[in-house]
């Protein structure tokens, strides 16, 4: 854990970028070179529990708290739609625990 | 000639209160149970809030060395089992006590117990473990100490089906005694569940809401964790009748089905079926229903997938149907659910009294039914339904008449 974080207070647009699509590929048993910024959840065929598995994996890698609600996804904090909003998600979770 | 089966007594404690009578009580009055959480750390958790039974300490009802025998689940489901057996005045002597079963429904078993062993073992290094940790842990616990503590000598055992773990044991325990398996049963559920390590679980699933539990409201944002029990006697109805006992209602039908689909995921089908089956096992036309005690665990999609089913059940007749959720009050009681809100059932069917949901703000086109908002209302129950449909995709609903 101390060594992922240690990572995550480096991790460059790209690594973010490259990680997000690993996990998303990983927990939908995809190649990561079919999951695109473009892919969205159905694409793929993640279902509710993977996506909270996914987001589980994203928050133990970059050491970053998701806010999602499972209930009411749209209502969320945090865009699900795609994998490119995703990581967009993400950025912004890392740049504000940065600033903070 | 067919065995009828009859409730005599009810115990309960939850964070509404202690016993039936401030059950029913707050029941009536919309009273909510929920607030913060104080017997952990809630500050590690994404949500604060609870329907922890704060008004319950072992200390008021057990000896030390009672108390070194019992998870808090286990304390709850005596100290309900104490007030059923003596309201309902049921004293069996040996012959009956053979002749009585025990069923209790418990999800989880004594996390209490599991959560403190753990922290001591990998959080504090401790080298060993108190000696009474597998007996107070084990999910038959609650089971076997009502068997021990009445002499009760037929069979017990602990049913564990998630959130209707205590629908099922109930259902069992009814289906026993109408086919002459048995003459009566203790039975209900209990659960202890509000420790970190279980919530932090919960909270892992994303489900839970921060601000509170409204059932059916478009407003809901996933459920509330609680803890109780509720225990009823359970008797063949000529013997009740026999000893001139008070009966609240008659248990006349149980109905119970799985999903087969997904693990988490609600599934109209599969709570169709068991309503239908409860409806039939009791003998009972959907038309015949008044009173409908949903599971309504106010997440989005227990609640529309539920409200579907209902409507698909009953037809123009759901329009008539007085419909709430009571977790909107005592929480989620997980394998305590079925039998904390069958006290309710009960409440229905015996006062004429229908518990509402409260903290209902917004309808939900998707959840178009009377949930009985906010505020009780007074309304003649010949029959009723109790409905739990667990994770796992496994459901029970218990139907019930007004024994007049």
């Amino acid at each position: 854990m101390t060594e992922q974080s240690a990572d995550a207070a480096t991790f460059t647009d790209e690594d973010i970028e490259a990680k997000v699509i690993e996990i998303v590929a990983s927990h939908s048993l995809n190649d990561s070179q079919e999951v695109t910024l473009a892919s969205t959840p159905q694409d793929l065929s993640i279902d509710s529990l993977g996506l909270v598995e996914i987001i589980f994996s994203i928050e133990e890698t970059f050491d970053v708290s998701v806010p999602y609600n499972a209930n009411d996804p749209s209502s969320s904090d945090f865009d699900i739609s795609t994998v490119g909003a995703v990581v967009a998600g993400v950025k912004r979770l890392i740049a504000n625990q940065r600033a903070a | 000639m067919t065995r009828r089966v009859v409730v005599t007594g009810m115990g309960v404690v939850s964070a509404l209160g202690l016993g039936r009578a401030r059950a029913f009580e707050a029941l009536r009055e919309g009273e909510c149970g929920i607030g913060q959480l104080t017997r952990i750390d809630a500050s590690r958790l994404s949500f604060q809030i609870g329907a922890e039974a704060s008004g319950f300490e072992g200390e008021d009802h057990f000896s030390r060395q009672e108390l070194s025998l019992l998870d808090r689940g286990s304390q709850m489901a005596l100290v309900a089992g104490r007030e059923a057996m003596a309201a309902s005045g049921f004293s069996p002597d040996d012959a009956m006590q053979l002749r009585t079963a025990v069923v209790i429904g418990s999800a989880m078993g004594g996390m209490n117990t599991l959560d403190d062993g753990y922290r001591q073992l990998y959080g504090e290094g401790k080298a060993r473990l108190h000696p009474l940790t597998v007996p107070r842990l084990m999910p038959n616990a609650p089971a076997s100490h009502l068997s021990i503590a009445f002499g009760l000598k037929g069979p017990a055992w602990a049913v564990t089906t998630a959130c209707a773990s205590s629908n099922h044991a109930m259902g069992q325990a009814f289906h026993m005694i109408r086919s002459g398996a048995v003459d009566a049963a203790l039975t209900g559920g209990a659960e202890s569940q509000l420790t970190l390590g279980v919530l932090k679980a919960w909270e892992g699933l994303r489900v839970m809401s921060r601000d509170g539990c409204r059932p059916f409201s478009k407003t809901r944002n996933g459920m509330v964790q609680g803890e109780g029990a509720a225990i009823f006697v359970f008797e063949e109805m000529e013997q009740a009748q026999a000893r001139g006992a008070t009966i609240w209602g008659e248990v006349v039908g149980f109905g119970a089905s799985a999903d087969a689909s997904d693990i988490v995921q609600p599934n109209e089908d599969g709570a169709k079926r068991a309503i239908r089956a409860a409806l039939e096992d009791g003998g009972l036309r959907p038309d015949q229903i008044d009173y409908v005690n949903a599971h309504g665990t106010a997440t989005a999609a227990n609640d529309r997938t539920e409200a579907a089913a209902i409507h698909a059940v009953f037809g123009a007749h759901a329009e008539q149907l007085s419909v709430s959720s009571t977790k909107s009050m005592h929480g989620h009681c997980i394998g305590a659910a079925g039998a904390i809100e069958l006290v309710a059932t009960l409440m229905a069917l015996s006062e004429g009294v229908i518990p509402p949901t409260i903290n209902y703000d917004a309808p939900d086109p998707e959840c178009a039914l009377d949930v009985t908002p906010n505020e009780a209302r007074e309304r003649s129950v010949g029959a009723a339904l109790s409905n739990s449909f667990a994770f796992g995709g496994l459901n029970a609903v218990l139907a019930l008449r007004a024994y007049r």
